[in-house]
């Protein structure tokens, strides 16, 4: 058996490959050959480490030693010294920053670990479809503690004490929201898992209910003990049909465990869970439209208070939390809330799982302690950018959300940095943009998603998000003037004072973002007609340069209309009078002749 | 199903499930197996997951392999989908990431057979608290 006795792990994550990572496994390799290891050693190419920017990575296996920034030119010191002889390469090894110290102690290695799951702890680990493997990592032993052990009142305190705030956006006390709801007096009181996810480019609690649906049943039950509520309703969009799917598999079984049900754990405690399915409205999120979509009234909001805790579902008490909030639940009972408000910042605590997308290499769902910054989010874990390209921006809150741009890099991820600097935490969706992105389109797509999305109600919401989405698209095609930033930026502010609900009061952040961090980019549009970035297309024009042209006749041959004309072995020429801007003769051209502007 | 009726019944049940995958997975007993667990969440079967699973159901059946099969959740590397944990007795589990049918045959005959690395490794980048996961 060809059991190699030490291995080599050489990050090939895009981030490590294109400092050269390739190169030095081969050379390690070549070394290896040379002095006639190859049958002991073995060299690996890996995923990336999530510790980019000390790239390449090269880790030693089984004592699991951690070399960084490791060049091609080094693997024959490696080989010679810490394979053959057993002793590390000291000036390889990870400087601690602050003590300057080098980490080569294998317990220490968690250094480059910035994720911690807490809400993911079971995802990817146990099968979702079956209860016992849940229950053997610990599912519903918050539940039997609170249940034997704890009152309602003091397993509120818990949670209180936490700091924990719901993780659907808006950031509300959740510890305070169950208290409200406890104290609400009514013959009938119900808890809700808010699972609408909607913002574009989040996947966050579609995992969570794919990978771990029994944290949630748990979560809730623990908050039906603690507010009073016998019933339970999770309301989850249609379109999530796996994770409906794996939802009543789980109620099933913790019911036939008698989990959920009458007397749970003889205590005389009673709940149940039912499912309740939303359309996919994106305005279904707000906690009072998902009520009135639950009772089977129009998905639409209406004004609080009255708070769902004092009259929700059928007018009487409900608890709406959201999945991921619920997710975290179980581990602050079992671990108390001193441990669970250690971590993170003065007052946002525990951790936030993001939904990373867009421009960046790492694509992936991603849990980090509160206080995490952005560049550790997008630089490390997220592997940076994609192609090597520049960072423009990044998106959080969805289309209640704002852009960040690189000044906010180093801003530590917390409820209100984020909304000091005018975005927010929202749902967790994290969309990476880079220099090819055009801000004004951005402002524009999250506008056209608001604008289809409205429930129409009131109407800052239903006509000013229209007329707003009319200004950028006149921007866009080339018609705008700086007037019309004016007219974007105030009308933007009366629907944010003016607004209904959560929807409105927040859709106009992705054009005040943009127009904040990045009015030259405005300007460029409304000025000089140019889309910097070669996003607009009705501000483009194409044209051949003739020393590049060969005459190959290809780009004439591509164009959908007719629009490039030109004999051959002859300089082609385009007509953009005829060119829609369509990209396919730039595509085409093997000889750079194609331009843009 | 026989219900659990009180919490010594949980914890019983919850000592015994966890012995039984200790034993599974500890590698000390002569029936311990082989593990392969799939990410099949809606973003892994998007790329592929199912097509793996069935192959190495069908696959380590054919070539005589006695292993477990199961699928679990998302792992969070959706830039690295279809992704397979593979625990070998006595070994600590080892996800690959863009696992296709040939990369999943080159698992089976490298690392299942043999104990050979093969590239495609997705290293563990993150702390959990699960203690579970620690001990193993």
């Amino acid at each position: 058996m060809a059991k190699h006795k030490m291995h080599l792990l050489v990050c090939g994550g895009t981030g490590c490959k294109s400092s050269d990572s390739d190169l030095l496994a081969l050379a390690l390799r070549n070394e290896l050959q040379e002095k006639g290891l190859n049958g002991e050693v073995q060299v690996v190419m890996t995923g990336c480490f999530g510790f980019c920017e000390q790239g390449p990575i090269l880790k030693v296996m089984p004592d699991e030693t951690f070399y960084v920034k490791v060049k091609p030119e080094d693997a024959a010191e490696i080989i010679a010294e810490h394979i053959i002889k057993g002793r590390h390469v000291k000036r390889l090894l990870y400087k601690d920053p602050k003590s300057q110290q080098s980490i080569d102690d294998s317990k220490h290695m968690d250094f480059y670990k910035k994720q911690l799951r807490i809400v993911l702890r079971n995802c990817g680990f146990i099968n979702p479809e079956n209860i016992d493997e849940a229950i053997a990592r610990d599912a519903y032993a918050a539940l039997a503690k609170v249940l034997t052990e704890m009152t309602p009142g003091e397993t509120v305190e818990v949670i209180k004490k936490s700091g924990l705030r719901g993780r659907g956006g808006g950031g509300f006390p959740t510890g305070l929201k169950w208290e409200i709801t406890a104290k609400s007096v009514a013959d009938q009181k119900y808890v809700v898992c808010n699972a609408d996810e909607g913002d574009p480019g989040a996947f966050m609690d579609r995992s969570v209910l794919e990978g771990d649906p029994h944290t949630v049943i748990e979560a809730m039950a623990i908050n039906g003990y603690c507010t009073g509520a016998d019933k339970g309703l999770v309301y989850i969009r249609a379109e999530y049909p796996l994770a409906i799917k794996r939802l009543k598999i789980a109620i099933d079984q913790a019911r036939a465990y008698g989990l959920l049900g009458q007397d749970i754990l003889g205590t005389g405690f009673n709940f149940d869970i039912e499912l309740r399915f939303g359309a996919g409205a994106f305005v279904c999120g707000e906690e009072t439209a998902l009520i009135h979509s639950m009772e089977g009234e129009r998905g639409e909001p209406t004004f609080k208070p009255p708070f769902p805790s004092e009259a929700g579902f059928l007018g009487k008490p409900t608890n709406v939390n959201n999945v991921e909030t619920y997710a975290n639940i179980p581990p602050i009972i079992l671990k108390g809330a001193s441990w669970f408000s250690s971590i993170g910042t003065e007052k946002s605590k525990g951790t936030k799982v993001f939904a990373l997308a867009g421009k960046v290499n790492n694509v992936g769902l991603v849990e980090v302690p509160m206080g995490t910054t952005l560049r550790e989010v997008i630089f490390e874990i997220g592997g940076g950018i994609k192609d090597g390209k520049k960072f423009k921006a990044v998106q959080t809150g969805g289309p209640s959300g704002g852009c960040l741009t690189d000044k906010h890099l180093d801003l530590p991820i917390d409820y209100d940095n984020l909304i000091a600097a005018g975005s927010m935490m929202g749902s967790g969706g994290m969309i990476v943009m880079d220099e090819d992105d055009c801000m004004v389109s951005i402002a524009k797509f999250y506008l056209d998603f608001t604008v289809e999305e409205s429930c129409g109600k009131c109407s800052p919401c239903r006509i000013g998000n229209k007329r707003l989405y009319e200004i950028l698209e006149t921007i866009t095609k080339g018609n705008g003037t700086p007037e019309d930033l004016e007219r974007l930026h105030n009308l933007s502010l009366v629907i944010k004072d003016t607004a209904l609900c959560g929807l409105g009061q927040t859709s106009p952040n992705p054009v005040l973002s943009t127009l904040e961090y990045f009015h030259d980019e405005y300007m460029a549009h409304v000025v000089d007609h140019k889309c910097p970035s070669g996003q607009c297309r009705d501000l483009m024009t194409y044209w051949i340069e003739g020393e590049n042209c060969v005459g190959c006749t290809a780009c004439a041959r591509v164009c959908p209309v007719g629009a490039i004309t030109g004999e051959r072995k002859e300089i082609h020429k385009i007509d953009s009078s005829i060119c829609i801007k369509c990209g396919a003769c730039l595509e085409k051209c093997k000889f750079n002749a194609v331009f843009v502007s | 199903m026989t219900k659990v009726k009180t919490l010594a019944d949980l914890k019983k049940l919850r000592e015994n499930l966890q012995e039984q995958i200790r034993v599974r997975e500890s590698g000390e007993h002569p029936e311990s197996t082989i593990q392969v667990k799939v990410a099949m969440a809606t973003c892994g079967i998007a790329s592929g997951a199912k097509e793996v699973m069935t192959f190495f159901l069908e696959e380590l059946e054919k070539r005589g392999i006695e292993a477990v099969v199961t699928q679990t959740g998302c792992m969070g590397y959706c830039y690295a989908e279809p992704t397979v944990e593979i625990t070998l007795p006595g070994e600590k589990p080892l996800v690959f990431g863009y696992v296709n049918t040939r990369k999943a045959d080159e698992i089976i005959e490298k690392y299942i057979k043999n104990g050979e690395l093969v590239d495609g490794i997705i290293p563990e980048i993150y702390q959990s608290i699960s203690e579970t996961r620690k001990e193993s």
